[in-house]
């Protein structure tokens, strides 16, 4: 294994160049903006009810944790194509994929380095939002319990999102088609359930998934689906590097 | 060091190479040479483990390209025909980021990337962007990045192409330099470029090795025998007609007169192998004339190049 120095090399990229910054800069408004919505709806109602003694069908946890998991699930599914169309496609372009692949390194150093990278960028936005916990709970008494699945299953669905993005950066050189491939399949698996009654459909829906999570529970089907999700892009995406040599 | 051994290689229904088979010895530097599109390129992508062969054995160092490409990956050094760098880092960081990916550990890093640098004259732009260096030196950010783990086995696809003469001349003595340490495969359509560094010359032609040889028997500078010019000066028609008598000359032709010096041109047609040096200038002498020049005509490079790749098409 020598992940290191592409995972650095890869990571340094998008913060030398302004793509992270303007991902970030969008996705925390975006989430920003909700937050305070739900937040000053919440005390909106909060003091509606006071002179009447209060505290009716009032709960910070539905009210605000619920829709702002589920709104930051729904960002990250315009969010993350942009951040995962260039790992491949920008390398394959720009002819620098030669040089890579006669170092020492194997397909699968490459991907994981690449995968880890994107990760980490994500680990990084994500972080910045755990402001809106942190005012939550210095003015009410959210369910810790719920954000931490709320959190784990965004950070799940991302992975695979990543997955799935890099293996379409990896069939392109072009990082437009690559975004916008990415997104549409990513739309496709998130409103799945809508096409039909069928049970299987309605297991492979990304949407469903997630929501258990938002809602405070962590089910072993849930946590299969995404990591098993992430693993056939994966996997495919070896494949895809490995018949670069025996297709060019 | 290199081994190939009957190497295909089919792009679809286009064979791009017909059973390639050569070998390169330790320490030598092989000019691979053939016209455009004759399986340069592909011939060392094989080599270098980007692309593997339809069939055909590649050894390296004694290891396959096949089976154990890391392994082989470690040892060879590569400067692709299409320099590409990562725009958005510095010589510095580039250099680090290649010792690293090529496993050479943290400690030895900086001594490595110091040394590449100060060798490829790169020592004053170190902190500069690649994406704003000029042609020059980017191609030698890519002999950089080439040499940076001292490779054992060195592959160059056309490293002067795009550069103007002065960077030529300094890539060329640079990649000289290399010699010894390292055994080198340089892959041109240069001709100049071969007689000036290389010591054998593979030459390839629609994916089929046409010629193999050290370049002094390719030029006929070793071997006595074929054609001798003469610089003859008085009485040429006497000259001429002695020269003219010797065994194994087949014809003298005039080349050109210099009415300053009152001298003529011959050139000697020889038969083959003979040598003839010694009774031209006999001849020359015992007829009273000055012999001012007298040298073997060698094949140039290029007569070489054409002759074996229109022979072979």
């Amino acid at each position: 294994m020598n992940c290191l120095p592409v995972y650095a090399r890869e990571l340094r990229s998008y913060f030398t160049s302004p793509v992270a910054y303007v991902v970030m800069l969008f996705f925390l408004l975006l989430t920003g903006a909700f937050f305070m919505v739900f937040m000053s709806d919440f005390n909106m109602a909060s003091m509606n009810q006071s002179p009447y003694g209060g505290g009716y069908n009032l709960n910070i946890t539905l009210q605000v944790v619920r829709p702002l998991l589920g709104n930051m699930s729904v960002i990250l599914l315009f969010v993350m194509p942009l951040i995962t169309m260039k790992p491949f496609a920008d390398e394959h372009k720009s002819g620098t994929m030669e040089l890579l692949f006669t170092y020492p390194l194997s397909d699968l150093d490459i991907l994981l380095s690449k995968f880890l990278a994107v990760l980490t960028l994500f680990l990084v936005m994500l972080a910045l939002t755990a402001v809106y916990p942190v005012f939550m709970a210095i003015y009410g008494s959210p369910e810790f319990g719920t954000l931490i699945s709320g959190y784990l299953g965004l950070v799940l669905m991302s992975g695979a999102f990543i997955a799935l993005g890099l293996f379409i950066s990896s069939l392109t050189e072009n990082q437009i088609i690559a975004a916008i491939a990415t997104f549409g399949t990513l739309l496709i698996f998130w409103i799945i359930q809508w096409t039909g009654t069928s049970e299987i459909l309605r297991h492979l829906s990304i949407l469903e998934h997630f929501n258990n999570f938002a809602e405070g529970v962590i089910d072993t089907r849930d946590l299969v689906f995404f990591l098993s999700f992430m693993l056939l892009w994966l996997f495919l995406t070896l494949r895809v590097l490995e018949s670069k040599k025996w297709r060019s | 060091m290199i081994e190939l051994q009957g190497i295909n290689k089919s792009y679809g229904a286009v064979q791009a190479l017909k059973g390639i088979t050569f070998k390169v010895n330790k320490g030598e530097i092989v000019g691979f040479l053939g016209p455009n599109g004759a399986g340069k390129t592909t011939t060392m992508r094989i080599i270098n483990g980007f692309i593997p062969a339809t069939s055909g054995d590649v050894m390296v160092s004694g290891y396959s390209v096949e089976n154990q490409p890391l392994e082989v990956k470690r040892r060879i050094g590569y400067l692709p025909e299409n320099v590409s760098l990562y725009n958005d880092m510095t010589v510095n960081e580039y250099l680090r980021f290649v010792a690293r990916a090529k496993r050479i550990p943290r400690s030895e890093v900086r001594a490595k990337v110091d040394r590449v640098a100060g060798q490829c004259g790169l020592s004053e732009v170190t902190s500069r962007l690649i994406g704003s260096l000029s042609k020059g030196y980017r191609q030698r950010v890519g002999l950089a990045q080439a040499i940076i783990n001292e490779p054992a086995v060195l592959l160059m696809d056309e490293p002067t192409t795009g550069l103007d003469p002065a960077q030529i001349i300094e890539i060329r003595s640079l990649i000289k330099s290399f010699a010894g340490e390292h055994t080198i495969v340089l892959s041109t359509h240069i001709l100049q470029e071969v007689s000036a560094i290389c010591q054998r010359v593979i030459i390839i032609n629609d994916g089929r090795i046409v010629t193999e040889d050290s370049l002094e028997n390719l030029t006929g500078a070793a071997s006595g025998g074929g054609n001798v010019m003469v610089k003859v000066q008085g009485d040429d028609a006497a000259a001429r007609q002695r020269l003219a008598g010797i065994h194994g000359v087949v014809s003298v032709r005039e080349a050109g007169r210099s009415a300053a010096d009152n001298a003529v041109d011959f050139i000697v047609a020889v038969d083959a192998e003979v040598d003839v040096r010694r009774a031209v200038a006999e001849a020359v002498i015992g007829s009273g004339c000055g012999l001012l020049e007298l040298r073997p005509i060698r094949l140039s490079l290029e007569e070489i190049f054409i002759q074996t790749i229109t022979k072979n098409a």
